[in-house]
């Protein structure tokens, strides 16, 4: 069974993403929204992490060869509007992975009709499209006066 | 004759439910005028809070001299408060109005000049950087105190004129998350509610309202049924002991920022009891059951810890609300300018359509505005909107914009929501907003982190156009200053907080130079040569009713038709919207089909998600089916983002007090007015204060993480642990934008944050430390007829206006002065 690697592709790739909005969140603190809301979602990505520790007790840990560490968090932020727009975007790349991760594993977890499981991808998997559609929202918004107007 | 600074509210008159308020004409004429020396009488109604109080204004000798209620009017039955009677006119007189246009000249000054040049100066620079920068440039930053049209204007300008999204109003600051609920949960922005459901309910629940000092005459009404013989139940949320709070069953002090659990809690009892009405749930909502989960965990117990108050409080409120036949629901700033705002505001609607008590007497929500026109900022676009209600998202809404106004819907800004001001004020601190236009409102002391805010008017690179009545802290930072005419001065209507749409004739010509704001907007737009694609000019209104009829095209068959109105028949008194062919005389009451504005074709918004404010995609919310149903939208609740912790230990909140309004720029020049509330203070509750040894009068230090305040304390009757400022007092009367040795602005400490989805900023959750700087020789110069009170009344002088503050009611029905 390969369901371990994919747990922990979830456990790097949603400590690697509230990593990210962290470092996002900080570096442009002086937009407002961007702290505040990057904290919030932060936060939830390590409740999603924590909520998994049971099901990899219960499925076990990846063969060390198979392990897959490619989810990275972004080291540190960018500056100025543009700064924020390529973060953003970045931000938006690594959680587009975290869903679809998620998405894959929720596969599984019907196939094993895993009760435990589903209900861990359920709402972990609600919260992160959420993530996305914030993100969305936000990059649409500052795409026009970052490449258009900002110096 | 009763003083009226003493006596905010007036006196009783008691009636019972169903039965008419009674009707009492309050009066104020100047010092030495009687009546019969009066020689016009102008309609009018007072643009001092949200309220919209009929008023014919008193001219004599081409002055204004007085004003006097409306009798026959549905807003006030006649009544006026002291903001009303004593500063609406005489706010317009003060000696320092602005009477020529001022220019900063070379040596960094602001000299007089004329029109055409500070006109001149005004469109060199926009044409300058509409060449160099394009339509991105420029932003708009206006009022809650302009009159429709001229809003109007200034949108088509902004939209089809420059083609910028970054417009915004003050309504940001107070009103959008009234807005921004009523789309969430109906589909559209439109007060469900009237004023006559205070005359039929059996229970009323504030919310975060202070109503008895934003609204008095709304007060004195809801004291009138309390006073009357089928007296009904009060629910106050305020962590001030407020008048409201000293006449409610349940008063639920809770702690800022914690109005989201509160109100879980509620919808959870709500549940619990099965005080649900099924068969109104089942056919007009959708998302019940997400509802339902996500209130599950807010048992009142839990409610109680987190929110400070008693788990039996909790219970109590929710039986009233669970149980009452006919309920009325108010929400304020306590809501509006905490956190999760529009979060909580929402879960006042549902606690409405679970009960299915919506679109009958006695069962109003009005989502409360503060500033008197902010309403028409909303549905003319000035503030963050399409005009009329229409959506961003929906092309063919767009589209019918285009064919209004005769350009290709291209050159409207519809890729994303029309800028908010949080937004705008950032853009142009970052320099990609380099013409910022103020219009009737003062940023410098309003908005949050005033030493942020300042020194973003104050940067160098950004021309800054304001134009207002006073030389106000923002203006003393412009590069061009424009003279207002305001009101009484110059003709418009405007719409209040329960859609009563009002006239406000000229009643006298404006000092000066100064120019009415319609016709500031529009002599830019000829200057600037904006034309329509047929090469006719964009904006050929000559008059305020020329802008009227094309607000009446703009809205024809939108919730806030406007179509079946005219001057001439507003004259006669206030009408409510919708008023259309259909319903010539208006319209009391939205949804009493229990048919709401969430179809695809005309809802105002898609809808967000009230934790993040992300959008939902059309094509989701299609799917939604949603198809004329309310949406019974949650939010799980999260800790406000600043709480008290070693260096900052206290709660911060800041509000108003009856006698000044906004920044004091037309209150402060009315004697009873300013001597009633004079000077900045704070409030400590008697625990804080004693364990800080701080006694009544000291001057004291509030310091928060973004500047700090000194200012008198009053030791008051705040909930412990939390301190309170008034919000009004600024830095004009020195004659300085900023503060010296004793800065007095509450928004010195606030934090720059708002609602992710109302946008509107957080003005009262914030952590302050407090210490004693000197022993007070007085009382702290805060009222003592208001949440204000000192707890200890010894030793300080009751606040009374004397014989300049006594008006005139008459009781139409007794057809006697009360004397």
């Amino acid at each position: 069974m390969k369901l371990p690697v994919y747990l922990e592709l979830l456990e790097t790739s949603e400590t690697a993403l509230a990593a990210s909005f962290r470092v996002v969140g900080r570096g442009h603190a002086d937009d407002a929204d961007i702290f505040h809301t990057c904290s919030t979602l932060a936060q939830q990505c390590d409740q999603h992490a924590e909520a998994l520790a049971p099901v990899v007790e219960r499925y076990g840990r990846a063969e060390a060869a198979e392990a897959d560490r490619r989810f990275e968090a972004m080291a540190q932020a960018r500056s100025g509007p543009l700064g924020l727009l390529r973060d953003l975007h970045d931000v938006f790349v690594l959680a587009s992975l975290v869903e679809m991760t998620w998405t894959l594993v929720q596969q599984a977890a019907k196939a094993l009709r895993d009760e435990e499981l589903l209900s861990v991808v359920s709402s972990a998997l609600a919260q992160t499209e959420v993530q996305l559609a914030w993100l969305r929202t936000r990059l649409k918004v500052a795409a026009p006066q970052t490449l258009v107007a900002a110096s | 004759m009763p003083d009226r600074i003493a006596d905010i509210w007036g006196g009783r008159t008691p009636f019972a439910r169903g039965t008419a308020w009674p009707v009492r004409v309050d009066q104020k004429l100047a010092e030495g005028v009687s009546e019969s020396e009066v020689e016009r009488w102008v309609v009018s109604a007072c643009t001092l809070c949200s309220n919209g109080c009929a008023l014919d204004i008193a001219v004599k000798d081409g002055r204004m001299v007085g004003v006097r209620g409306r009798a026959r009017d549905a807003v006030n039955h006649g009544r006026l408060g002291p903001k009303g009677l004593f500063g609406s006119w005489q706010g317009m007189q003060g000696g320092d109005r602005l009477t020529t246009p001022l220019i900063r000249g070379a040596d960094g000054e602001l000299v007089e000049t004329d029109w055409d040049t500070a006109m001149g100066r005004i469109v060199e620079k926009s044409r300058a950087l509409l060449e160099e920068k394009g339509p991105l440039s420029h932003g708009f930053y206006t009022s809650g105190q302009l009159f429709l049209e001229e809003y109007y204007a200034l949108a088509i300008i902004g939209k089809a004129g420059i083609g910028t999204p970054h417009m915004d109003g003050n309504t940001r600051l107070c009103t959008a998350t009234a807005a921004a609920a009523l789309k969430e949960s109906f589909g559209s922005d439109g007060q469900p509610g009237c004023y006559e459901d205070i005359d039929e309910c059996d229970a009323i629940a504030l919310y975060g309202h202070n109503v008895a000092e934003t609204q008095t005459v709304l007060w004195a009404r809801i004291l009138d049924r309390l006073a009357g013989p089928d007296r009904p139940q009060l629910i106050c949320v305020d962590p001030r002991e407020t008048e409201v709070a000293r006449l409610a069953d349940v008063h639920l002090a809770i702690h800022p920022g914690t109005n989201l659990a509160l109100m879980n809690g509620l919808v959870r009892e709500l549940f619990e009891h099965d005080w649900i009405d099924h068969a109104y749930v089942d056919a007009h909502t959708v998302g019940v059951d997400e509802l339902r989960a996500a209130v599950a965990p807010w048992d009142p117990e839990s409610v109680a810890q987190v929110c400070g108050v008693a788990a039996d409080d909790v219970r109590r409120a929710a039986e009233i609300i669970g149980t009452s036949e006919r309920l009325l629901s108010t929400v304020l700033q306590g809501f509006y300018q905490a956190s999760h705002a529009t979060a909580s505001s929402c879960q006042v609607n549902n606690l409405h359509l679970l009960r299915g008590l919506l679109g009958k007497p006695g069962c109003g929500i009005l989502q409360m505005n503060g500033q008197p026109t902010a309403q028409n900022a909303r549905e003319t676009g000035a503030d963050g909107d399409l005009p009329g209600f229409r959506n961003w998202e929906n092309e063919q809404h767009v589209a019918e914009l285009a064919r209004l106004w005769g350009v290709e819907p291209a050159k409207i800004p519809h890729w994303a929501p029309p800028t908010h001001a949080m937004q705008i004020f950032r853009y142009a601190e970052q320099g990609s907003i380099g013409f910022l236009w103020v219009s009737a409102t003062n940023p410098a002391v309003s908005m949050p982190e005033s030493p942020r805010i300042r020194a973003i008017l104050g940067r160098p690179e950004l021309f800054l156009v304001v134009q207002d009545l006073y030389l106000t802290e923002t203006a003393m930072l412009a590069d061009v200053v424009l003279p207002a005419a305001g009101w009484g001065e110059k003709q418009g209507a405007f719409t209040n907080a329960d859609r009563t749409v009002h006239l406000s004739d000229k009643a006298v010509e404006p000092p000066g130079q100064a120019r009415s704001d319609l016709e500031i907007f529009l002599d830019y737009a000829r200057r600037m040569d904006f034309r329509r694609d047929d090469g006719a000019p964009l904006l050929d209104w000559s008059s305020p009713e020329d802008g009227f009829r094309a607000w009446q095209e703009c809205s024809r068959g939108k919730l806030c038709d406007y179509s079946g109105l005219s001057y001439e028949k507003l004259r006669a008194g206030g009408v409510r919207w919708p008023c259309n062919d259909e319903h010539p005389d208006g319209t009391a009451r939205l949804y009493t089909d229990a048919v709401f504005r969430t179809g695809m074709d005309v809802a105002e918004t898609y809808g967000h998600d009230l934790l993040t404010g992300a959008s939902v995609p059309p094509d989701t919310y299609s799917a939604m089916r949603v198809d004329g149903r309310a949406i019974l939208k949650p939010a799980g609740y999260t800790s406000p983002h600043e709480v008290p912790g070693e260096d900052y230990p206290l709660r911060f909140t800041t509000g108003r007090t009856a006698y000044q309004f906004h920044t004091r720029t037309r209150t402060a020049r009315a004697r009873q007015l300013d001597r009633a509330a004079p000077r900045a203070w704070v409030e400590l509750a008697v625990p804080d204060a004693s364990a800080l040894g701080i006694r009544e009068g000291d001057l004291v230090r509030v310091t928060s993480p973004r500047g700090e305040l000194v200012v008198p304390a009053r030791v008051g009757e705040v909930r412990p642990g939390t301190v309170f400022a008034p919000f009004h007092y600024g830095y004009w009367q020195g004659g300085k934008a900023g503060p010296g040795e004793q800065p007095t602005a509450a928004n010195e400490l606030t934090i720059t944050e708002w609602d992710p989805v109302s946008k509107q900023p957080i003005f009262k959750v914030a952590a302050v430390r407090v210490e004693k700087v000197a022993g007070g020789s007085a009382p702290a110069p805060a009222p003592t007829t208001t949440a204000s009170r000192p707890a200890e009344p010894d030793g300080v002088p009751v606040t009374v206006g004397g014989a300049e503050a006594e008006a005139e009611e008459r009781l139409q029905t007794a057809g006697m002065a009360r004397s």
